[in-house]
């Protein structure tokens, strides 16, 4: 049998494809945000619970997730608002709504906070896909909005409970820990009931990832993400700058990714040290550059925006 | 029997839930992008023919059910089972007439149909699409009769009834599409 070596997407459809990313380049470049490259493979990866790499065994070094920690040394060197987009590498992830090699979208604005960076990005995806009403809810009212208790205080107990409640879909498989608890009620209770284009902020502490608390509630983090038609489009951050708590972070993460009798993750120590010198009060986000094309041209998955993806690469 | 991780879920695949055999309908792989990762599955009990969802956390394994389809000859029946054979080693496999149920007015004698194994047993029986069978009983048409005008009801040698054009008789041989049960034409031996 002659292997399928057509690309997925149709000429017309790269054309398009080639005209969104000329438009988020305009973008950027109206309000004097740099573009910016930085290595797709590097010394370390990361040490996030439920993120796994690619390692390049010949080279030693690890496929890229996310530029964030590439762009962060940037900052603290003084670069200033920057922006790229690059492919970037998840090991296991491929679906309709995923491939292990994504193109993300990543900008950092300084001295902006998680409401001004939210405005920025609803004016992007308006460009993008269109104007359309933007709503936001924080992420415990909009727990509590589709009847679920409140995910900050009620116990984990409860919260099974009110999982196993519901009906509509089968129950969350044994074995979760609280997070992955939240997870499983975000993705299938919450996330299918929200606006059509809807910012979730305010995420439990416990999912801060590289967000900073807030001050006035340290049971949330400064962190939100846009969901629209109901895919998670972008996840961003009003940046944690301290060095003494992102090591702290990432050996809480690495004591479950043993706990789990998975390998710890590396942990980059030139990031810890570009935090210590100072990076400076900013705020970052990612947003996915296939999904935001697929919603663009209304495709079933993202795989249809891509020239060639994981199953014929 | 192998044991399969979520990474290698597809449609077809036959898996093993509660000790019952299923077959993977969809699988939809769901991860909020720093947290959990879910495989959410639709399966169908290759028993009971029962759809259900089920969500899997993402690299968690399930236990393969040993189901195969083979095509096999049928050979006959006692009323109490129905009898196959593969013809490769002539191997039979007696399936009961609750398993069979209304497929067995489609099942002809050296016909060859595709069995499903589960362990070894029969767990489903598929006929041929097409069968050709003799009509046995049908009321005398009308001299005259073309192929369009009306039906009426012709019972078939294997105990089917199918609604056939005016003009078959008694002792023809029809060629009948087993998914609708529908006459197609008439058949030579």
């Amino acid at each position: 049998m002659t292997p399928s070596w057509q690309p997925l997407a149709t000429p017309a459809r790269l054309q398009a494809r080639a005209a969104l990313l000329a438009q988020i380049r305009q973008f950027f470049a109206q309000r004097q945000v740099l573009e910016v490259q930085t290595p797709v493979l590097a010394a370390h990866g990361v040490t996030d619970v439920h993120i796994e790499q690619l390692c390049v065994g010949s080279a030693e070094r690890w496929l890229q997730t996310s530029p964030e920690y590439a762009m962060k040394r940037l900052l603290a060197a003084g670069v200033g608002d920057c922006y790229q987009m690059t492919p970037a590498f998840r090991a296991g992830e491929y679906g309709r709504l995923h491939n292990p090699e994504f193109t993300l979208l990543e900008w950092y604005r300084c001295d902006y906070d998680a409401p001004a960076l939210m405005r920025e990005v609803g004016a992007l995806v308006d460009q993008l896909l269109g104007p359309a009403p933007m709503a936001s809810q924080r992420y415990a009212d909009a727990f509590i909005a589709q009847g679920l208790p409140d995910p900050l205080s009620a116990d984990t107990q409860v919260l099974w409970q009110a999982a196993q409640d519901r009906r509509d879909v089968a129950a969350p498989p044994d074995g979760l820990d609280r997070d992955g608890l939240l997870d499983w009620l975000l993705s299938t209770q919450v996330v299918p009931g929200l606006p059509r284009r809807c910012f979730i902020t305010h995420y439990p502490a416990s999912q801060a990832v590289l967000a900073r608390l807030s001050p006035q509630d340290d049971r949330v983090a400064e962190r939100f993400e846009l969901f629209c038609d109901g895919v998670e489009l972008a996840n961003g951050f009003h940046e944690l700058t301290d060095a003494t708590a992102l090591g702290e972070r990432w050996q809480r993460d690495q004591a479950k990714r043993v706990a789990r009798g998975d390998a710890p993750g590396s942990m980059d120590a030139r990031l810890l040290s570009a935090m210590a010198s100072g990076l400076p009060d900013c705020a970052g986000v990612a947003l996915g550059v296939d999904r935001v094309f697929m919603l663009a041209q209304g495709l079933d998955s993202i795989a249809q925006g891509l020239t060639f993806d994981w199953g014929n690469a | 029997m192998a044991s399969f991780s979520t990474s290698q879920f597809k449609s077809g695949l036959k898996i093993l839930l509660d000790g019952e055999p299923y077959t993977i309908v969809d699988n939809e792989f769901v991860k909020p992008g720093k947290g959990q990762a879910f495989n959410r599955v639709k399966v169908r009990n290759l028993k009971t023919g029962k759809v259900i969802d089920r969500t899997f956390k993402s690299g968690e394994s399930v236990e393969g059910a040993d189901v195969m389809e083979t095509d096999m000859q049928y050979l006959y029946n006692d009323g109490e089972f129905y009898y196959f054979m593969t013809p490769e080693d002539f191997e039979q496999h007696a399936a009961s007439a609750e398993l069979i149920g209304d497929t067995g007015k489609w099942l002809k004698e050296q016909d060859t149909c595709s069995v499903t194994l589960y362990n070894g047993e029969p767990l489903s029986v598929e006929p041929p699409l097409h069968v050709t069978l003799t009509v046995t009983q049908t009321d005398p048409g009308l001299k005259g009769d073309t192929s369009s005008g009306g039906s009426k009801p012709a019972t078939l040698e294997t105990g089917a009834v199918v609604q056939v054009p005016l003009f078959i008789q008694e002792g023809e041989l029809l060629r009948v599409d087993t998914r609708t049960g529908e006459y197609v034409s008439r058949a030579k031996e």
